[in-house]
């Protein structure tokens, strides 16, 4: 199976790969997918103000995986809480130009950035709740 | 040194420009079909046939009239369970083989199942992937006919015992099958002292061409019988009718001789530089485990499973290296290797597992080259796993609730 440039050019290129620390302000964590089927995706995001200012990845799984998850945290960059909410795995196929038998590693990156937002959200509402 | 380097040879071999030779007067000139019995051109492919059977007869220590050619191994085990079963089903349905069997004795087995025509054991190897002669003793019924076993896993190269499994299939009276398409060639294979009585191999996995097999059914003691699967103008002693191909034939000849002269050399020198290879990569990648037998392997085999990464991701980071992975992104059915999890090792580590297939034009460079790229990816991709991250944390997987998906 031949990969498109895209995704060799995640794969090689990895942005935004690493990892914030859980417990610092404003983070937001969604990790995702299992061990036993071949692909598991944390992806973090940094929020200040209501805006992703930094997002990081970690991947565990295919090329198509690592690249979803790569360009995931790109797009996150700069974008609200609500815009990034936006973001639909079919745009991730799109882009990449991802075979069929590789859509389930966009819907792993969809879920992921959920994930990252759902915590970040419970993490915000906790805090506000307590500062009440 | 040329790339992308070939480390793939349990998939294919690149032919031996020596059989190329060998072959090429039979594509224009000496073109007869070896069934004419009438005129020269006849006479001199039948010759050169009958050359070739012989050249493979010498390898596996059988009589030349032994041997049935046909299209490949995969035809080679069609033939062999389901020729046996027609031929012997008025003594019995029910057929032994193991769990990691190639899929096409696996789903041979399994295509007769359904069809209500035969019952299937299946039996289970050990943790090197081995199957047990006492499994197979006392899987016997009065009902079983054939005992299905190879000689070696493509996957892991381990080896079976097959003599000893032949043994209780003589003791029993039980006709014995063994694919051995990964074995022929590369490790001594006896039909005689191993009581084989039905062989599958292929010249492709021996730096032969693609297109051409055999069968080997032994004539004397016993003297087994099969039901042809293809009909027609009664080639093979009547049991695999077609015009044999001729060019394919000498050049699957020339072939056995290579590995007959070379065998012993040959299988020293792809120890060594496999042993080279694990050594250097299992000192140096933590958490990195071999699958199969340590020891009684093939002499090219080496697959080993990297914790905390993906198979598909290695490969892909090793674009300049032709390998195969057992995970399942590299598989059409979204499972990894059922050979690997016969052999008890974990879905991950399954996802995780490299086979390299060391082979006759591997160099020392090609292998150095290998071992630098292999610790490179790992490391690499080990940075990005969340997984090798938790780990490293003191995090235990296992405790982690996964959404499955």
């Amino acid at each position: 199976m031949a990969y498109s440039d895209k995704v060799v050019d995640h794969f090689n290129n990895p942005r935004n790969m690493g990892s914030f620390k859980k417990d610092e302000e404003g983070i937001g964590t969604g990790m995702v997918g299992a061990p036993e089927c071949g692909d598991v995706m944390k992806l973090q995001i940094k929020v200040q103000n209501d805006t992703i200012v930094d997002a990081k990845f970690k991947t565990f799984g295919c090329g198509s995986a690592i690249a979803s998850s790569s360009l995931a945290t790109e797009w996150l960059k700069g974008k609200t809480i609500e815009e990034a909410q936006q973001i639909k795995n079919t745009d991730i196929v799109q882009e990449l130009n991802l075979p069929p038998v590789k859509i389930h590693c966009s819907v792993l990156a969809e879920d992921a950035i959920k994930a990252a937002l759902a915590d970040y959200q419970k993490k915000s509402g906790d805090k506000t709740e307590a500062a009440q | 040194m040329k790339r992308p380097i070939f480390l793939d040879n349990h998939s294919t071999t690149p032919m031996d420009p020596q059989v190329l030779d060998t072959m090429l007067p039979y594509f224009v000139e000496k073109f007869g079909n070896s069934a004419s019995r009438n005129h020269a051109f006849g006479w001199t492919a039948e010759e050169a046939v009958e050359q070739a059977r012989k050249q493979i007869a010498k390898l596996i220590n059988a009589d030349s009239k032994e041997i049935v050619f046909t299209s490949g191994a995969t035809e080679s085990n069609n033939l062999a369970v389901k020729g046996v079963l027609e031929m012997y089903k008025e003594k019995g349905t029910h057929i032994i083989t193991s769990s990691t069997e190639h899929r096409a004795v696996l789903d041979t087995a399994k295509s007769l199942e359904a069809k209500g025509l035969a019952t299937v054991t299946y039996l289970p190897v050990d943790k090197y992937g081995m199957v047990n002669p006492d499994n197979v003793r006392n899987a016997i019924t009065d009902k079983t006919i054939l005992i299905s076993v190879m000689l070696a896993n493509n996957e892991i190269g381990t080896i079976n015992p097959i003599q000893e499994i032949g043994k209780i299939a003589k003791a029993k009276g039980i006709l014995f099958h063994c694919d051995a398409t990964q074995g022929v060639g590369k490790i001594p294979v006896d039909v005689q002292a191993m009581g084989i009585d039905l062989m599958s191999f292929t010249a492709h996995k021996i730096y032969g061409p693609k297109g051409v097999g055999a069968l080997y059914v032994r004539k004397k003691s016993p003297r087994v019988r099969l039901v042809a699967q293809m009909d027609g103008g009664g080639h093979e002693r009547g049991m695999r009718s077609g015009t044999l191909p001729v060019p394919l034939i000498v050049g699957f000849g020339k072939a056995c001789e290579l590995c007959e002269q070379n065998m012993a050399e040959e299988s020293a020198r792809l120890t060594t530089l496999r042993n080279r290879l694990q050594t250097a990569i299992m000192d140096s990648l933590e958490e990195s485990y071999l699958n199969g037998h340590p020891t009684n392997r093939l002499p090219g085999n080496l697959n080993i499973s990297f914790a905390y990464v993906e198979g598909e991701s290695l490969l892909m980071g090793m674009k300049d290296i032709a390998l195969s992975s057992g995970s399942a992104c590299t598989s059409a059915t979204l499972e990894p290797s059922y050979v690997l999890r016969a052999l008890g090792v974990g879905v991950e580590l399954a996802h995780s597992s490299i086979r390299f297939g060391l082979g006759r034009f591997n160099t020392d460079d090609e292998i150095d080259y290998t071992i630098k790229k292999v610790i490179e990816i790992v490391t690499k991709l080990r940075d990005m796993s969340p997984l090798y991250e938790m780990a490293k944390e003191g995090v235990d997987l296992k405790s982690v609730q996964w959404a499955a998906h």
